[in-house]
């Protein structure tokens, strides 16, 4: 019964119905204020929960796109509306679909002006990243991937830090300059494959050399947006300055729009260019995860450390995703649901902190465990799936990655594996400095004791790190399936070379 | 013959223009310039271009020519015909009898008419004779109109510039027509076209086109002949801007259009050149220029030469596909230029209209429509989905990536990342930054219609774009050159 509706097109656009209500509340006193945050919360909890009809509904034998939904859109020119999940984006769309009502909740009291607008744009944003997701048409794709930039822009310019307007700006240029290279580069497939729907362009085989320079167009977007060094530099800004919701979203899902794309796009589409450049992708992640743990060791402000930790840990999704064999991009799909939910919670951890301190300085703290023991554990679980302790949802990503890794080039894996120490480097000493030690400073002693609302928040988050930990099938099987047949294709692409050669 | 039933359907609009236009001198001549009489003649003009426009739906959309050859009809031009009366009439509408800029006098109205047949007529022109005479006729009452404010010296000044620096490109038209004209021997364009292509181009004939392209290309204000730009926009009375911004444009893209793909198609390979040169020029002129602007109609000046420049990235490709493009890339823009006027009109302090970037600030929280408004056109100018530009921008990119032209769609793309940078800029101001002094909250429900109007345009464009598409390559197959998809 239920395979009959548009599930798709209800998930992706429900937020957007929310939106309507919310601009209906009218009035601009406190109670139509609590009024548009609880439609919210609804709203978004009500999405998260019809999509988990994709999760109980999906055929984890099948490799093909489920769900599908197919209407003609642009007449007569192979620019449809279609829309439609495999293993790939299933897990994504669950996951945005996961955190926004928590952030929503996150920024419950820390939004004190125009809470209206923040709903509307949160919402919106929810909309897009479903959509993006869901999106089985590169036109479709396109629409949502840079109408990301929209409420994201707003989010952190009209809610953000002090130097909001400087991060804004950075964050939406930066996505801007890489996408729209990216956009040249889908006209060029369209007009070579008369179509611009992804299944198709995943079987139409481009020249050889056509490929380099389409896959450089969609390197120059997909780089920025995960981040990859050294085009990284927006990221730091941007979570600084970001509401601590914005930045949950932003490590959360929107950073995984670029791991994303490469796996969607990249590796189907241009097999001979995904070899050709792997080496080089390489260079690039294992700069960025020592490069951006050593920058990260010396960062004083808990958000901008934790920004560089997620450039770090994208930079083992690449390598992943470059090793073309099975574990890795396995681990690399892995690694970015699970960086999904840490670093949501570890940008969530510290906007507990700043909540109440109205700092981020980590020198400013110390000796939360005696006046905030329930804080002290959850943000330890954090802390240690960051650094991908056995049991914890970061273990098994990074395992993979670093086992396909090392099929690929040992050298590699040698110095992803440096990456990892050095991760625990900087997580460790930033516990220390936080949490343990005696509360002196008379701030510290009188922040209070986690509320309900953060318990809520954080408990979901800690159930599924701790679950992916140890037992991580679920979302394997919904994997499997899928990242066999990429990595076959490109695999086979890879040894036609070698015969060639 | 020279008048038929047939010749009588085709120029239909232009009928209906002139009549009303010199029905109106008539009229405002006798009832004076009492605030009635101002909204008498300003009702009738609006209904007027509503039948003007109406009547586009009846003309023929096959190709006709008449008048013993002076004057062209078809799709293409059609359609061309109908965004300039929305144009006019969004233009006519926006112009508020109360308030005084210098265009509350009756002759205003007058003037913006014959301005329209003046663009109505060139746009059909089939002949240098008819295209100079409606090019004048366009010309003649916006000198006028741009030094309405005779209380203002930066009106007159506008007005000055712009009447000197037409009456150079008019020169350099006039000049490159009679090259043309010396190296075909005819003034028609179809025995141009048929002279080209038994004779080939001489470089005489080149010569006289790059001058005609000249000419043209100062009429659409693209770098390196947008100088009058900024200045006309600044000093013009801002209604009289709103109208340069929208209408004119349009007629003067689709007569430089109809020349190229038309008269010179067989020598499309040299005129591609100029128009790929000015189109580059026009995008990094409009992109840089602006960044520095703090009056917002300077800013919208290098953003409409920006504009044009996108524009013609899709006339380079020199296909049916691109034409398609064009038609597509100039509805968003009346309509993105229509509703962000409305706004700029609106924009007043204590009665006084203000016109600084700096007046903006704060706007989201003292009137959240218009800066909802604004927003939206300032996202869909930099070309962000899923809004109107995104989609403008897709089909003249397509088309010049189809016609080989990668480079130029690299540097299109390239500049509107640096031309996002003072849209955004706007919308910062009004979002980010706390209010200074409020504007005022009173505004006609003309501009607040207009605005509504063009808001679900330019949001909801994702919806009409496939029927839109489809009428546009459909109206573009008139030209000879096809272009696949």
């Amino acid at each position: 019964m239920l395979s009959s509706w548009p599930i798709l097109s209800i998930v992706t656009f429900l937020p957007l119905i929310g939106v309507l209500f919310i601009l209906l509340a009218s009035g601009n006193n406190k109670s139509s204020e609590h009024n548009c945050k609880m439609l919210a919360i609804w709203v978004s909890s009500f999405t998260f929960i019809v999509s988990l009809i994709l999760y109980f509904g999906f055929d984890t034998t099948m490799a093909g796109y489920q769900f599908e939904e197919q209407v003609e859109w642009i007449a007569g020119s192979g620019i449809s509306y279609h829309l439609g999940v495999d293993g790939i984006s299933m897990p994504f769309i669950l996951l945005s679909t996961f955190l926004t009502p928590l952030s929503i909740l996150a920024s419950w009291h820390s939004i004190k002006n125009r809470v209206r607008e923040f709903m509307i744009a949160f919402l919106v944003l929810e909309t897009m990243m479903v959509g993006m997701f869901a999106s089985l048409d590169m036109m479709m794709f396109y629409l949502f991937f840079e109408g990301v930039l929209i409420p994201m822009f707003l989010i952190i310019g009209i809610w953000g830090g002090p130097r909001r307007v400087y991060a804004a700006f950075k964050f939406f240029l930066y996505t801007l300059a890489g996408s729209v290279l990216m956009l040249v580069g889908i006209m060029v497939m369209y007009l070579q494959a008369g179509t611009t729907d992804i299944p198709v362009l995943s079987d139409f085989n481009f020249p050889p050399e056509l490929q380099y320079w389409l896959f450089i167009g969609f390197f120059a977007s997909f780089a920025v947006k995960v981040p990859m060094w050294p085009v990284h530099t927006w990221l730091p800004d941007a979570h600084v300055e970001a509401p601590t919701a914005g930045s949950m979203i932003l490590a959360g899902v929107l950073l995984k729009m670029g791991g994303y794309g490469f796996i969607r796009f990249s590796l189907p589409m241009f097999p001979d260019a995904s070899v050709y450049f792997a080496p080089f992708i390489f260079v690039l992640s294992v700069v960025a995860i020592i490069y951006t743990s050593l920058v990260a060791l010396a960062q004083s402000d808990m958000k901008k450390l934790i920004a560089y930790s997620s450039v770090a840990h994208m930079g083992f999704v690449t390598i992943g995703i470059f090793t073309l064999n099975e574990q890795g991009i396995t681990g690399a799909m892995f690694q970015m649901i699970s960086h999904g939910l840490v670093s949501a919670a570890l940008f969530f951890c510290v906007g507990i902190v700043y909540d109440r301190l109205h700092t981020r300085e980590i020198d400013a703290y110390g000796g939360v465990a005696d006046v905030m023991p329930n804080y002290a554990v959850f943000f330890m679980i954090m802390m240690l799936a960051s650094v991908g302790l056995p049991g914890t949802s970061g273990f098994v990503g990074e395992i993979l990655v670093l086992v396909g890794a090392y099929k690929a080039s040992s050298l590699v894996a040698f110095f992803a594996a440096t990456g990892l120490v050095l991760g625990a480097a900087y997580m460790l000493w930033l516990y220390r400095r936080v949490v343990f030690g005696r509360a002196e400073k008379g701030e510290v002693i009188r922040m209070p004791v986690l509320n309900n609302r953060e318990i809520i928040i954080l408990v979901p988050l800690t159930i599924f790190i701790v679950w992916f930990g140890i037992y991580p099938a679920p979302l394997l099987d919904v994997l499997n399936p899928v990242v066999a047949l990429i990595s076959e294709a490109v695999s086979n692409t890879q040894m036609a070379t070698a015969n060639l050669q | 013959m020279l008048f038929t039933q047939m010749t009588f359907q085709a120029a239909l609009p232009e009928y209906i223009l002139a009549v009303v236009a010199l029905g109106l001198v008539l009229m405002a001549a006798f009832t004076g310039e009492s605030l009635g009489s101002r909204r008498l003649v300003k009702m009738i003009a609006l209904l007027g271009y509503g039948f003007a426009f109406a009547t586009t739906f009846i003309l023929p959309s096959e190709s006709q020519v008449i008048f013993l050859g002076l004057f062209k009809i078809d799709g293409f031009l059609v359609y061309m015909k109908g965004l300039v009366l929305i144009g006019a009439f969004f233009a006519c509408w926006m112009v508020d009898e109360d308030w005084s800029d210098g265009v509350e006098k009756p002759e205003y109205q007058v003037l913006i008419m014959l301005a329209t047949l003046g663009m109505l007529l060139m746009i059909s022109a089939n002949d240098l004779i008819s295209l100079y005479m409606g090019l004048e006729l366009q010309s003649l009452p916006l000198y006028v109109i741009a030094a309405m404010n005779t209380r203002s010296l930066k009106s007159s000044e506008a007005g000055l510039k712009y009447f000197l620096l037409g009456a150079l490109s008019s020169g350099m038209l006039l000049y490159g027509a009679s090259l043309i004209y010396g190296f075909s021997g005819s003034t028609q364009f179809g025995e141009i076209a048929s002279s080209i292509a038994q004779n080939g181009a001489s470089s005489g004939m080149i010569i006289g086109v790059v001058f005609l392209l000249s000419g043209l290309a100062f009429k659409v204000s693209a770098a390196p002949f947008h100088m009058w730009t900024p200045d006309v926009y600044e000093g013009a009375p801002t209604p009289v801007t709103a109208l340069f911004a929208i209408a004119p444009k349009v007629a003067a893209i689709a007569l430089l259009l109809n020349v190229t793909h038309f008269v010179f198609a067989d020598i499309r390979l040299e005129w591609m050149q100029v128009i790929i040169a000015l189109s580059v020029a026009s995008m990094a002129v409009g992109a840089f220029g602006a960044i520095m602007q703090k009056d917002l109609k300077r800013m919208m000046a290098y953003s409409s030469i920006a504009h044009m420049g996108y524009a013609l990235a899709g006339l380079a490709a020199g296909t049916q596909q691109g034409a398609a493009g064009v038609m597509i890339y100039m509805t968003t823009y009346i309509f993105m230029g229509a509703g962000t006027f409305s706004i700029i009109l609106m924009m007043r302090r204590d009665g006084l209209p203000v016109q600084k970037l700096s007046d903006l600030a704060g706007l989201s929280s003292t009137h959240p429509y218009w800066a909802f408004g604004l927003m939206v056109f300032m996202f869909s100018m930099a070309g962000i989905p899923p809004l109107a530009g995104f989609f403008a921008k897709w089909y003249v990119f397509l088309a010049a990536v189809n016609a080989g032209l990668i480079p130029l769609a690299i540097i299109g793309v390239l500049t509107s990342v640096i031309g996002a940078f003072y849209y955004l800029r706007i919308i910062k101001l009004m979002y980010f930054e706390d209010v200074d002094q409020p504007l005022d909250t009173n505004a006609p429900k003309e501009n607040i219609i207009i605005l509504s109007v063009s808001l679900i345009v330019t949001i909801l464009f994702l919806f009409i774009i496939g029927p839109l598409r489809e009428w546009t390559y459909f109206a573009a197959t008139n030209f000879p050159i096809s272009g696949a998809l």
